[in-house]
C-alpha cells in the first residue's frame, strides 16, 4: 500500500497538470474573475482550520490561531465568491434593447 | 464516517475542477462560480463531520460568523477600480490563514513525540509557513502600493538584492535545521518573523506597473501554501485545490511575464524604471495637440475606432464616460472596439472587468494578438491612459528598457489621438515617439472630462 506522502504527491502532480490544462483555456477577459474565483477555492484551508480547531487536543494556542484564520478564510470565501458572481455578471454579450 | 468524508472531498475537487474550467467563458462562467461555491460548501460540511465529536463548537461558529459578516460587503461595497487591492488583501487573509493553522500544528504536535512531526511532513509544514507569512507581509505591501498608501515606485536601497538573499537563506537554513531537530522550537518564532520580513522587503522593491505580476506570483503562493497544508493534513483536497490555484497564478504569471518581455528575476529582483532617466531628455520635440471639438469631429468621421484603455483610465474612473462615447459612436455607425494589452491595468484582466462594468459587451474587447492586425485599417487610435503599452520603441529601438516587449500597434492607425494629463513619461520613464509622430494629436486633459467633452460635442453635432 503507498502512503499517504505518495499517494499526497500524486494528487498533487495529476492536480497541478489538470490545473495548468484548464486555466489555460481561461479567455482572458476574465482572468480577474479568475483570480478571485481561485482565491476563494484556495480558502479550502478552512477544512484545515476547522479541523485543528474542533479537535479535541486543540490548546489554547491552536483556538486561538485557528479562530483568525477561519475568520480570514471565511471572509475569502465570501467575498471571493461573491464578488466573482457579481463581475462575471457584468460581462454580457450585446445589449439586447436599446 | 470517514468514507463518507472521503468522498465528499473527491466531489468537492470534482467541483473545483470544473468550476475553473467553466471560466473558459464569459457565458459558461456564472455557472463555473456556483460549482465553486457547491463545492466549498460540501468542503466545509466534510469538515464538519470530520471533526467529530466537535469540540470548541462556539470559536468555529463565531468565526464563520465574523468572516461572513466582513466578506458580504466587501464583495458588495468594493468598486471594480479596486479590485485589484481586494485580490491582493484576500490573497493575504489566505496566506495567513495557511501560516497559523501550520504555526499551531506545529506546537500542538511538537511537545508530544519527535517522530510524529518529522521527515516529509515537517517539510511540509514549514514551506506551509514559509509561504504563508511571507506572502502575508508581502500582499499588504502590494495592496498598500496599490491603494497608494505606500508609494508606487520602487523603494531601493544599496546592496538591496544581497541583503534579501541573505536573509532568505537565513530563514531557509533555519528552515532545515527544523526539518531535521524539529524539537528546537525556539527557533520558530525566529522562522516565522524571517519570513515576514522578507515578504515585506521582496514587495517594497517591485513598482505599481509590475503588480498584475505581483499579484499573480503571490496568488500562487497563496496556493502553494494551502495545498502544503494538505500534506501537513494528510487532506487531498486541500492538496488538489492548493495546487489548482498555484498553477493558475502560475500561468497568470508567466502570461503577464510575456506580455513585458520580461523574466521572473527581472521582475523580482530588476527594481524596473528608475535607471533609465538619462535618455532622450535633449531636445524639445513639438507635439500637435486638438481640443474636444476637433477630436468629435475626427471620431464622427471615422468609420473604425480603436479605443486603447489602460492604467489612467482607471485612476481616472473614465469607463462610464467612454461608454457613452461607445455608445454614441456605435449609433452612427462607427465600428468601435477595445484593444486590451494583457498587462494595461493593475491586475490581469483588469480592464475587461472596468469595461464590463460599464456595460461594454465583451465581444468588443479585443485581446493584443487578435487587434494588432487591425490597426493598419483603423482610422483613429484613441488611447486613454495607457503609456508604454503603445511605445513603437519597445520594437525599434535595442537600447530601450522595453525594447521587445509586445505592444499595441496604435502608430499604424492613420490618426492617433492620445488622452494624457501632461508630456510626462510613463512609469517606465522612457519618452514615447508616438506621441511626436506628425499623425498623432495630443488632448491633454483628466480622461473621465476629455472623454465627457467630446461626448457633448457630439450630439450637438447630429443635430445641426
Amino acid at each position: 500500500m503507498p502512503s499517504d506522502l505518495e499517494i499526497g504527491v500524486f494528487v498533487f502532480m495529476l492536480a497541478t497538470f489538470v490545473g495548468l490544462e484548464i486555466i489555460r483555456k481561461v479567455s482572458p477577459l476574465l482572468h480577474t474573475p479568475l483570480m478571485s474565483l481561485t482565491n476563494a477555492i484556495s480558502a479550502i484551508s478552512v477544512v484545515g482550520a476547522i479541523i485543528l480547531t474542533g479537535s479535541q487536543d486543540a490548546t489554547q494556542l491552536s483556538k486561538i490561531l485557528g479562530f483568525v484564520a477561519i475568520t480570514a478564510v471565511v471572509t475569502n470565501i465570501v467575498s471571493g465568491f461573491l464578488i466573482t458572481d457579481r463581475m462575471v455578471k457584468m460581462f454580457k454579450k450585446r445589449e439586447g434593447k436599446k | 464516517m470517514a468514507h463518507l468524508v472521503n468522498y465528499l472531498y473527491i466531489i468537492s475537487a470534482g467541483l473545483f475542477i470544473l468550476s475553473l474550467k467553466w471560466m473558459n467563458s464569459p457565458a459558461s462562467s456564472r455557472r463555473g462560480v456556483f460549482a465553486g461555491e457547491i463545492g466549498m460548501l460540501i468542503a466545509v460540511a466534510a469538515a464538519f463531520i470530520k471533526a467529530q465529536p466537535i469540540y470548541n463548537l462556539e470559536w468555529i461558529i463565531a468565526a464563520i460568523v465574523i468572516g461572513t459578516a466582513v466578506g458580504i460587503p466587501i464583495a458588495y461595497i468594493m468598486p471594480m477600480t479596486a479590485v485589484p487591492q481586494r485580490t491582493a488583501l484576500s490573497h493575504a487573509c489566505g496566506a495567513l490563514a495557511a501560516a497559523l493553522v501550520g504555526t499551531a500544528e506545529f506546537y500542538q504536535r511538537q511537545p508530544k513525540a519527535d517522530t510524529e512531526l518529522a521527515g516529509f511532513v515537517m517539510v511540509a509544514l514549514i514551506i506551509e509557513t514559509l509561504l504563508g507569512f511571507l506572502t502575508f507581509t508581502g500582499s499588504l505591501m502590494a495592496m498598500g502600493k496599490l491603494q497608494e498608501v505606500l508609494p508606487q515606485r520602487p523603494i531601493t536601497y544599496r546592496n538591496q538584492n544581497a541583503v534579501n538573499f541573505l536573509l532568505f537563506a537565513i530563514a531557509a537554513g533555519i528552515g532545515v535545521r527544523m526539518i531535521l531537530v524539529p524539537t528546537d522550537t525556539f527557533l520558530f518564532p525566529i522562522f516565522v518573523a524571517l519570513a515576514l520580513l522578507f515578504g515585506v522587503l521582496l514587495i517594497i522593491p517591485i513598482g505599481g506597473a509590475d503588480m498584475p505580476t505581483v499579484i499573480a506570483i503571490l496568488n500562487s503562493y497563496a496556493g502553494l501554501s494551502a495545498c502544503a497544508m494538505g500534506f501537513v493534513l494528510s487532506n487531498n483536497l486541500l492538496v488538489v485545490a492548493g495546487a489548482l490555484d498555484g498553477s493558475s497564478g502560475l500561468i497568470l504569471s508567466i502570461i503577464m511575464c510575456k506580455a513585458m518581455n520580461r523574466s521572473f528575476t527581472n521582475v523580482l529582483f530588476g527594481a524596473f524604471g528608475q535607471v533609465q532617466t538619462s535618455t532622450g531628455k535633449t531636445e524639445q520635440r513639438s507635439v500637435r495637440s486638438a481640443s474636444p471639438e476637433e477630436a468629435a469631429q475626427i471620431l464622427e468621421s471615422a468609420t473604425s475606432v480603436i479605443i486603447v484603455p489602460g492604467y489612467g483610465l482607471a485612476v481616472a474612473q473614465a469607463q462610464h464616460k467612454i461608454r457613452e462615447l461607445f455608445d454614441n459612436l456605435m449609433r452612427r455607425g462607427v465600428n468601435v472596439k477595445f484593444g486590451i494589452h494583457p498587462v494595461a491595468g493593475r491586475m490581469p484582466g483588469h480592464m475587461n472587468v472596468l469595461l464590463a462594468e460599464a456595460d461594454i459587451p465583451y465581444d468588443r474587447l479585443v485581446e493584443m494578438d487578435d487587434i494588432n492586425g487591425d490597426f493598419p485599417q483603423c482610422d483613429v487610435a484613441l488611447v486613454i491612459g495607457a503609456n508604454d503599452v503603445t511605445n513603437p520603441k519597445a520594437r525599434t529601438d535595442k537600447g530601450s528598457p522595453i525594447y521587445g516587449m509586445p505592444i499595441l500597434d496604435v502608430d499604424k492607425a492613420h490618426t492617433v489621438m492620445v488622452i494624457k494629463r501632461s508630456m510626462n513619461p510613463g512609469f517606465a520613464g522612457i519618452d514615447n515617439d508616438l506621441y511626436y509622430m506628425d499623425k498623432t494629436l495630443m488632448l491633454f486633459g483628466d480622461a473621465k472630462g476629455f472623454v465627457s467633452e467630446i461626448v457633448k460635442e457630439l450630439p450637438a453635432r447630429v443635430a445641426a
